[in-house]
C-alpha cells in the first residue's frame, strides 16, 4: 500500500477555509452580542447579519465516533461548520434563527448538554491524569466528571454572581495551567521520592537531576554513582522525577488533592490573579472523590450566596478578607496556608487590621 | 472484537448528567484494541491510585524533532495493545474552526492508524491524537500532511501558538488574533518542529483584556489586544439597559476600577483619560459601549505554571505595538526576545525565570524598548540601584540632573 506524498513545515491549514460564510462576510465587523439563554447567544454585525451560537459541554477526550456524530449534526443544521472553544466546549453556529430550535432539539435528543454561557460554570480545563500521563497524582477526567455531575445546574440553568472557571491539574506541573482559576483542584505528591540507585546510574544524568530541584535538596552521592535528597528541603514537586524515571514520586496512599481559589485571567475590574490555597489536602478517593466535590460545592455555594453581582470568586474574597472567607466556609486554616517557599514576604499581613 | 474488560469503577463515571470520558473511551474500544486495553489499564489505575504509564520516549517522524510524544504502558504484558500509546499533536487551525469534511477526514486517518481517541483540544491548543504505535507514525504524518495538516510543537521548541476567537465572532477584538496566530505559526515553522531552544516557548494571542485564551497566564509571550482611543457611548442603549433592570450606578460605575465613569440623569459619561481599558463596562453593556481609535497589542512575557520556582503571570514588556499585516514589527520583536533568551538561558529555564535572573533591563536594552511606567505596578522600593558609567554620560548628566 503506497502512502500519499508527505509535506513538511506547511503549518496548519489556513483558518479561512473553515469559517462559516456569515463569519467570512462580517469578519472584524461585529457590533454587539447578547446572551439569550444559558447555552445560546447571538452576535450582531454592523451589516445587520446575525450569528447564533449554541454551546455544548464536552469531556474533551472525544472518540472519533462522537466527532462524526457532531459532524452529522453540524451538517444537518450548520452548513457543515463547527468549532471548539478555548475551554473545549463544542459550538454550533447558525446564521438563521429558524435553524436554532431544531438544532437544539437534535442536540438534546442525542444527549448533548447545552449551556455554559454567561455567569455560569463552563467546561472545565483539565489535564490527562491516569488516562495518559506518567506523572499524574490523580485522574483529572474523573474529578471533572464527578464535579460537573454535582455542579450540573450551574452549567445548564442557574446563574452565579459572575462566571466561575473551574480547572483540574493532575500534578503541580499543571499542563492545564490551573493557577489562575476561580476554583481549581491540584493534585499533590506529599512524600519524598524514592530513588532506585541501580536504575538511576544507568538511565539518568546526575547534573540534570540536581539542576531540576528548585530547593537545592538534591546532591551527588558519589559512592552510589547516584544522588541523595535532603528530606527537610523537599516539597515533592516531582521535577526530579520528570527528568529521571528512577526517582519515584508516586505513593498511592499519600498522593492527594488540594483546592485553590480566587484566580482569574481577565483584567475586568481587577488585575488577573493567581489562585490561592483553600483546602490543603484530600486523599484520592476514586471514582467520585466525594469529599473533594463537597468541598468545591461548599466554596461555590458560599460565593453564590454572598458575592455581589459581577464579582468573581477572587474579587469577593479580597473584598471580605481571607479571614472572613475561612470563617464563612469553615475551611480549617493550617501551617500549610502560610507560604514558606518563595513568597512569604509579600503574603504575610503588614497591618494590625482584622475581622474576627 | 477487542477484549472487554470488567470496569466497575469507571462504570460509575458513566452515571450522572455530564458527558462522560468513560463513554468516549468505551465507544472507541468497540473497534480499537488499543482503546480497549487503555480502558483496562485506566480501571487498574482507579483501583490502585497510580498511573501505569512510563516516561515518554523519543519517537517522531523523519525530519522533525517534535510533535509526537512517546508513551508506553508500564504493564505491556498485561495490556499488550498499549505497549506503545504515543500522542500525535496536530497544529489546530486558528480559532478552532472546522468544516465537518475536515473533521471526518482526520477521523478516517485516526481510525485507520490510531486508537480512535482524541482531545479536542490539548492545553496548548493542538488537536491531540491519543495512542498509536511507533510503526504507524510515518504513515500518519504522510496522511495528515498530504491533506494540509502539520505537526504541532513539543519539547524545547516554539509551541503551537493559539488564539481567541477574535474578529471571527467578537466585537471586542482589537487585533486580528486568528491572522496573527497563523502568521506567527508560519514564521516559526522551523523552530516549532525542531527543538533547539533552552526550553519550551509558548505564544498566545488574545484580542482584548478579557483574554479568553488565557494568554496572560499560560504563554511565555502573551500578545493582548488593546486600544488608545475613547470608549464610545450610545446613550439610547444605556437607557435601554436601565429600562431592562440594570443598576448602572452599582454594576457599572461603582465597579469601574479607575472611577472614571459617572451616571447622572440617565446619561453615562466616561472620563477617557482616566480609563485603563479593563473591559468591565464594555463587557457588561455590549450594546452601549465600544472601544474606538488606535488599535494595537501589548506584549507581555513570562507566564507559566509553578514548575520550577513558582507560577508567573506575564509582565508587560511592550505596552503598545502596532499589529497589522504583514506584522513585520511584531515578528522582529518576538525574534529578538527569543534570541535574548536563547543566548542566556540555562537548559529548562523559561523566559520569565531568565528575566528574574538577568534583570528586566538586560532584556529591554537588547530588544530596544524604553522603560515606561506602563510596564510596572510600582517603581523600585529599596534604593539598591545599579548604575552604569554610560547612565551618567547619557541620562544623569550634570546639565540635566
Amino acid at each position: 500500500m503506497s502512502l500519499p506524498q508527505r509535506q513538511t513545515d506547511i503549518g496548519p491549514p489556513h483558518y479561512e477555509h473553515f469559517l462559516p460564510p456569515v463569519i467570512k462576510k462580517n469578519y472584524g465587523k461585529w457590533k454587539y452580542h447578547e446572551v439569550l439563554t444559558p447555552g445560546t447567544m447571538v452576535h450582531v454585525a454592523e451589516s445587520g447579519d446575525k450569528i447564533w451560537t449554541v454551546r455544548v459541554a464536552s469531556p474533551r477526550i472525544l472518540s472519533t465516533v462522537t466527532i462524526r456524530e457532531i459532524s452529522d449534526i453540524a451538517d444537518n443544521h450548520c452548513g457543515g461548520h463547527i468549532r471548539f472553544t478555548t475551554r473545549n466546549n463544542i459550538e454550533f453556529l447558525v446564521s438563521d434563527e429558524e435553524k436554532l430550535a431544531p438544532l437544539i432539539e437534535e442536540l438534546k435528543e442525542k444527549g448533548y448538554v447545552v449551556g455554559g454561557i454567561g455567569p455560569r460554570i463552563s467546561n472545565v480545563i483539565h489535564t490527562q491524569g491516569w488516562i495518559h500521563c506518567h506523572g499524574a497524582a490523580t485522574d483529572a477526567s474523573g474529578l471533572v466528571k464527578a464535579m460537573m455531575d454535582e455542579m450540573f445546574e450551574y452549567f445548564t440553568t442557574k446563574e452565579l454572581p459572575n462566571k466561575v472557571r473551574l480547572a483540574v491539574a493532575c500534578c503541580v506541573n499543571m499542563c492545564g495551567a490551573v493557577h489562575c482559576s476561580d476554583i481549581a483542584l491540584v493534585a499533590l505528591h506529599t512524600k519524598v521520592p524514592v530513588i532506585d540507585h541501580e536504575k538511576l546510574k544507568n538511565t539518568c544524568e546526575i547534573p540534570t537531576i540536581i539542576a531540576s530541584c528548585p530547593t537545592a535538596a538534591i546532591s551527588p552521592d558519589p559512592a552510589k554513582k547516584s544522588v541523595k535528597i535532603k528530606e527537610s528541603k523537599c516539597m515533592y514537586c516531582g521535577n526530579c522525577f520528570t527528568v529521571c524515571p528512577a526517582i519515584n514520586i508516586h505513593d498511592a496512599e499519600r498522593d492527594g488533592i488540594a483546592i485553590v481559589v480566587g484566580g482569574k485571567i481577565g483584567s475586568l475590574r481587577s488585575d488577573p490573579k493567581f489562585s490561592k490555597l483553600a483546602y490543603t489536602f484530600f486523599y484520592n478517593d476514586p471514582p467520585r472523590w466525594p469529599k473533594v466535590i463537597a468541598a468545591v460545592k461548599n466554596i461555590l455555594n458560599t460565593y453564590a450566596a454572598n458575592a455581589r453581582k459581577h464579582e468573581r470568586v477572587g474579587e469577593w474574597i479580597e473584598r471580605i478578607g481571607w479571614e472572613k472567607f475561612f470563617k464563612m466556609t469553615n475551611i480549617p486554616f493550617t501551617f500549610q496556608h502560610i507560604d514558606d517557599f518563595t513568597f512569604m514576604r509579600e503574603t504575610m499581613r503588614t497591618a494590625a487590621t482584622f475581622k474576627w | 472484537m477487542p477484549k472487554k474488560y470488567d470496569t466497575p469503577l469507571l462504570d460509575e463515571l458513566e452515571k450522572g448528567p455530564y458527558p462522560s470520558f468513560v463513554t468516549e473511551i468505551k465507544k472507541a474500544a468497540e473497534t480499537s484494541d488499543m482503546s480497549a486495553d487503555a480502558l483496562g489499564q485506566i480501571e487498574k489505575s482507579y483501583r490502585d491510585k497510580i498511573p501505569y504509564w512510563k516516561h515518554g520516549g523519543i519517537v517522531g517522524v523523519l525530519g522533525y524533532g517534535g510533535g509526537v510524544i512517546g508513551r508506553y504502558s508500564s504493564l505491556p504484558e498485561e495490556f499488550p495493545n498499549i505497549a506503545h500509546f504515543h500522542t500525535v499533536r496536530i497544529n489546530q487551525p486558528s480559532g478552532f474552526f472546522y468544516t465537518t469534511k475536515a473533521l471526518r477526514e482526520i477521523c478516517d486517518i485516526w481510525d485507520k492508524y490510531g486508537s480512535g481517541l482524541t482531545n479536542m483540544h490539548g492545553s496548548t491548543g493542538d488537536i491531540i491524537f491519543l495512542g498509536t504505535d511507533t510503526a504507524n507514525l510515518e504513515a500518519i504524518f504522510a496522511e495528515f500532511s498530504s491533506r494540509g495538516w502539520d505537526l504541532g510543537g513539543s519539547g524545547s521548541a516554539m509551541r503551537t501558538p493559539s488564539c481567541c476567537i477574535g474578529p471571527a465572532r467578537c466585537e471586542w477584538a482589537n487585533i486580528d488574533t486568528l491572522d496573527i496566530c497563523y502568521q506567527l505559526t508560519q514564521e516559526f515553522q522551523d523552530e516549532l518542529h525542531r527543538p533547539a531552544w533552552p526550553y519550551k516557548f509558548k505564544v498566545k494571542v488574545a484580542g482584548c483584556a478579557t483574554d479568553c485564551v488565557a494568554a496572560i497566564a499560560r504563554a511565555d509571550c502573551s500578545i493582548i489586544g488593546t486600544w488608545k482611543g475613547p470608549i464610545l457611548v450610545d446613550q439610547d442603549e444605556v437607557k435601554n439597559y436601565a429600562k431592562g433592570g440594570m443598576n448602572i450606578a452599582a454594576e457599572i460605575v461603582r465597579m469601574c476600577p479607575t472611577g472614571c465613569m459617572s451616571y447622572k440623569n440617565g446619561e453615562l459619561k466616561v472620563a477617557d483619560e482616566d480609563c485603563n481599558r479593563c473591559m468591565h463596562c464594555i463587557a457588561k453593556m455590549t450594546k452601549a459601549l465600544r472601544p474606538s481609535g488606535e488599535r494595537g497589542a501589548a506584549i507581555l512575557l513570562g507566564s507559566k505554571a509553578p514548575i520550577v520556582v513558582g507560577s508567573l503571570l506575564s509582565w508587560v514588556v511592550v505596552p503598545f505595538i502596532k499589529a497589522e499585516p504583514p506584522y513585520d514589527e511584531l515578528k522582529e520583536m518576538i525574534r529578538n526576545i527569543i534570541e535574548w533568551w536563547d543566548e542566556h538561558a540555562k537548559p529548562r529555564e523559561r523566559i520569565g525565570e531568565l528575566i528574574e535572573v538577568k534583570g528586566m533591563r538586560s532584556l529591554l536594552e537588547y530588544i530596544g524598548v524604553d522603560p515606561q511606567p506602563q510596564q510596572i505596578k510600582h517603581p523600585r522600593k529599596d534604593p539598591f540601584i545599579f548604575f552604569t558609567d554610560e547612565d551618567f554620560e547619557k541620562v544623569y548628566t550634570k546639565d540635566k540632573v
